[in-house]
């Protein structure tokens, strides 16, 4: 398939549409502590129980910037290959709202932490690159729940004054799947780094996304609408073919798109009118008189960036340099760094005379399935690298075969069994020595003399008959590569 | 004992260390004429029955190395203090009782000092005659109906009254100076950052500052010194090396500098605060300073400067009061109208107004034209400062371009309220410590004040300065408890 085949474009009548995207995630910071007081950031705990006096914008309170959380950015800001900014300004954005205790929210505007950077996509049809605009710190607002009683509504504050990244990408993307792609990307890079555990069940990452079309080839952007607000990738890649199909079939009409704020319905599936853009607040940006800039040093960059871990792309290149990977095999063990974390274990526990290529089949095929079918993550894998690492090590070095291995394998599911051990007890040793086997084929030779006449007079497809005879008289535990061996010796 | 509440703090503090006046003593002298002194308003809460019981304890084991041992005072109703419910002059926080205690009160505490009550102010602190209190007027102790400035009247007019030895005032534009000057007392507005934040209600954040009031300048450094510390609660507040402001005090003062501003002599200005200024220069030259004539060419930007940054800043530091969390809630049929009844209701006219403008000059499409040219020419006044400041130590200014006017005067004519402020807002503007003397009286009798504008950091000049000045002024206050019957 060529480049061109897979392109993302949407048809009516003659004309084709390209899409334009543009993401602005949410990232929540892995902190104990909330942006500017010190409060718990823990989910799930009893609402209002993890709000302070500042987070709940008592008079008198002021904010204090928590240093960790600063630290936070500036490293995501340098896994996005990022300029990092030595000065930047802490703006309130004024609004009113029930659970926006101080009626404003501490945001950067005009000098955000991060400026342009850019993230690399591993696309089925190459990589591509997506821009990076800027990443900014801002405090999350409480919550307001109304389904709780039909006349009032309820505020939980635990929330309100929590980290967040905002990582605002350029309009680079234009298809659900590169989206798609670019979120799990964000989402790996951080997890690498520590910076933002990627829950989107948790509302740890969300995402606003602006969508607008043009017609194929055009350099002009067309009018866009932010949908916010999206917590999952399918609901991002559901909205965004909503709305661009939306936004065509306005055009074919001959009718103009509105610039506006929507919201994607999940459960009819279609993105709704929230504000247009007279609606628009203004939010009266000003820079915080409660907060003086925010200056880092040279020395303080620097020290983030030198113990910045080992970073996918990095990882990648090392895995096909190092392993003789695949690049496919490579993208799939770095995407995640607890997949990473376990094939990298996998390999370690394996020792010298190890089988990496056997070792990343088993972890992609048989591990994953399991894993899969289980809706386990690796981190939660019921077999553990250094079991996965004796088991591949015992086909290896002959002592199971692939087909054994399968059955320990199921075996090793009930409570992360060592598979040498199950190997012992069941009795599953290979069949390894010549003579043995060599007595075991004789006598299926001469109890099938028929069929190995037919054999020899060049009824080939018989030979797996003979394997098949040789395997279930030692109950699977023959060498296959020796059965192959002796068979042919014999039958010549 | 009646006398006990003409002494000085410094005379206080004395008299408790020398075991000549108890705590107790001390501090039923200042409830009783507290008392008796209900027709000055200058109390929003009182907690007298409380800190006579601080009074007992602290007698049967009285710290003697204590900056105020077991003094009793009243503070500004701005200052959150723990369990003493907090209004900042406003009906939107009539019925709020902080669970915390502000830094700076926290500070005068651990010194062993007690609290009296909460004193008067303007709502939010905006205003300059005391006139916009939910709280009601309070009256300046110099005459009956006359205002005692503001927004800590309250706090002036109970030192200049002896309802307390000693209190604080915050000052954003110059809310402890003017009232200091309109009651013949003495006032100082620290240099930003000097003292904590934490724990004031806030008006302006980037101008707001505490500060003494008191009687005489001794006590004045006194108090700067107990409540002037860094604080990690507040990011900007600045670690500085900070004096020993009343034992480094002096009246020797010669061979300072000190710059007369030109751009001070405004027009209409009574020829009775030109005479004053003059006597004033007269008076450091007495000292043995020598004063220079010198220019601040972006003084007369300062006002409508001020104009912008305060009530934009107000109206963000204001949207907390919304009726959810705490304070005053109005009912309404929605979150929308309960907010606009709540704040409707719930803030006065000129916070109102202030909230308007602010808000105005905020918003998109105004924003460059106001608040950021604004922010320019409050660099270019602090410039003007820098640059004198090579050549002078210090800067003499009369406090205020009158004398204080009567209840009701100017309530109707806001710009002419915000001229009072044309003297002091320049020192908000540029972060410099200011403090205000009384220095004469006018031809009715009303005291008149002088300000001395120091460097950043540079408070025990100036109030070496104001020291050395007092001695010279001998300034009597003409008090006649008029209000007591």
């Amino acid at each position: 398939m060529s480049k061109k085949d897979l392109k993302y474009l949407i048809n009516r009548k003659d004309n084709q549409y390209e899409v334009v995207i543009g993401l602005e995630v949410h990232a929540q910071i892995l902190s104990e502590s909330k942006l500017f007081s010190s409060s718990s950031t823990k989910f799930g705990a009893e609402p209002n129980t993890q709000v302070s006096l500042v987070d709940a914008a008592f008079p008198g309170m002021l904010p204090v910037i928590n240093e960790f959380c600063v630290k936070q950015a500036i490293k995501t800001g340098i896994g996005l290959n990022a300029k990092i900014n030595k000065r930047s300004v802490f703006d309130r954005k004024n609004y009113f709202y029930a659970d926006l205790p101080q009626g404003y929210q501490i945001s950067q505007f005009k000098d955000p932490i991060v400026g342009e950077g850019k993230v690399i996509l591993d696309m089925p049809n190459g990589q591509k690159e997506v821009g990076i605009e800027r990443l900014h710190l801002e405090q999350d607002a409480g919550k307001s729940i109304h389904d709780l009683d039909p006349q009032n509504t309820f505020v939980d504050l635990n929330r309100s004054g929590v980290a967040l990244m905002e990582i605002v990408s350029k309009p680079d993307l234009r298809s659900p799947d590169e989206v798609s792609a670019y979120i799990k990307k964000l989402r790996s890079i951080m997890r690498y780094l520590g910076t933002c555990d990627g829950n989107m069940q948790e509302g740890s990452l969300r995402a606003d996304v602006n969508v607008s079309v043009r017609s194929k080839g055009s350099k002009e952007l067309g009018t866009r609408c932010e949908i916010k607000n999206v917590n999952s990738i399918k609901f991002m890649q559901m909205a965004i073919e909503y709305e661009a199909n939306r936004q065509v079939d306005l055009i074919e009409e001959g009718k103009s798109i509105d610039q506006e704020t929507r919201l994607f319905d999940t459960k009819k599936n279609e993105t709704r009118s929230m504000r247009s853009k007279e609606d628009a607040h203004d939010y009266r940006y000003f820079p915080d008189p409660d907060l003086l800039p925010l200056e880092v040093s040279d020395e303080f960059i620097n020290d983030l960036k030198n113990n910045v871990p080992e970073l996918p792309d990095d990882k990648k290149k090392r895995f096909i340099d190092e392993f003789k990977l695949s690049p496919y095999e490579a993208t799939i063990l770095v995407s995640d760094i607890d997949i990473a974390k376990y094939f990298e274990e996998v390999v370690a526990k394996m020792g010298k005379n190890k089988d990496i290529k056997l070792a990343v089949n088993w972890i992609t095929g048989e591990l994953f399935a399991v894993l899969n079918n289980k809706n386990l993550e690796i981190s939660q894998s019921p077999v553990s690298a250094k079991n996965l690492a004796i088991l591949v090590n015992l086909i290896k070095n002959g002592t199971i075969s692939g087909k054994i291995a399968k059955t320990v394998f199921e075996l090793m599911l009930d409570g992360n069994k060592d598979p040498q051990k199950i190997v012992e007890e069941k009795g599953l040793k290979q069949q390894s020595d010549p003579k043995a086997i060599e007595s075991l084929i004789d006598k299926i030779i001469n109890d099938n003399r028929e069929k190995a006449i037919e054999y020899k007079q060049g009824k080939e497809k018989l030979f797996g008959f003979f394997v098949g005879q040789a395997m279930k008289a030692s109950g699977g535990k023959a060498n296959p590569q020796l059965i192959n061996e002796i068979l042919k010796k014999k039958l010549q | 004992m009646s006398d006990i509440t003409k002494l000085s703090l410094t005379e206080l503090v004395e008299n408790i260390k020398n075991k000549k006046l108890s705590s107790t003593e001390i501090t039923k002298a200042f409830i009783e004429r507290s008392e008796k002194s209900k027709e000055l308003n200058a109390y929003i809460t009182d907690d007298f029955t409380s800190a006579l019981d601080k009074a007992k304890k602290f007698d049967q084991k009285p710290n003697l190395d204590l900056k105020l041992p077991g003094i009793p005072m009243a503070v500004k109703d701005l200052f959150c203090t723990k369990n003493i419910k907090t209004t900042a002059g406003s009906k939107i926080l009539n019925n709020f009782v902080p669970t915390y205690e502000s830094t700076v009160t926290e500070n005068i505490w651990n010194e062993g000092a007690i609290l009296l009550g909460k004193l008067n102010c303007d709502e939010f602190a905006m205003g300059s005659s005391n006139e916009t209190s939910f709280f009601g007027n309070v009256q300046n102790p110099i005459d009956k109906d006359l205002v005692p400035g503001g927004s800590s009247g309250g706090s002036a007019s109970a030192v200049a009254g002896q309802l307390t030895p000693i209190t604080i005032g915050t000052d954003t534009g110059g809310s402890i100076r003017q009232p200091a000057s309109f009651t013949g007392t003495v006032g100082l507005k620290p240099t930003y950052g000097s003292c904590s934040r934490y724990g004031i209600v806030a008006f302006a954040s980037s101008l707001d500052q505490a500060g003494p009031m008191a009687q005489n300048v001794k006590d004045c450094a006194l108090l700067q010194e107990v409540i002037s510390s860094y604080d990690t609660k507040d990011s900007t507040s600045i670690d500085f090396k900070r004096n020993k402001y009343s034992k480094e005090l002096t009246n020797n003062i010669k061979g300072k500098k000190i710059g007369i501003p030109k751009e001070y002599r405004v027009d209409g200005m009574p020829k009775e605060i030109e005479d004053l200024w003059q006597k004033g220069i007269q008076y450091v030259k007495d000292c043995g300073a020598e004063t220079i004539d010198i220019s601040l060419p972006h003084t007369s930007y300062a006002l409508p400067t001020y104009y912008i940054v305060a009530p934009a800043e107000a109206s963000s530091n204001l949207a907390r009061y919304d009726g959810v969390k705490y304070g005053f809630r109005a009912k309404g049929e929605n979150l929308i109208d309960m907010y606009e009844k709540t704040r409707s209701e719930g803030f006065g006219a000129e916070v109102q107004r202030r909230i308007m403008i602010g808000t105005y000059v905020l918003s998109s499409g105004y924003y460059d034209a106001y608040y950021l040219k604004a922010q320019k020419v409050r660099k270019l006044i602090k410039n003007d400062f820098d640059e004198v400041y090579k050549k002078v130590d210090a800067i003499l200014t009369p406090s205020t371009p009158s004398s204080a006017f009567k209840i009701g005067e100017k309530t109707n004519d806001p710009v002419s309220m915000y001229l009072n402020d044309i003297f002091t807002v320049p020192v908000n503007l540029a972060g410099l410590p200011g403090i205000s003397i009384p220095a004469g009286h006018d031809s009715k009798g009303y005291p008149l004040g002088l300000q001395i504008i120091g460097k950043a950091f540079d408070e025990q000049n100036i109030l070496n300065i104001a020291y050395a000045m007092e001695e010279k002024i001998n300034f009597k206050n003409k008090i006649t408890d008029w209000w007591i019957k």
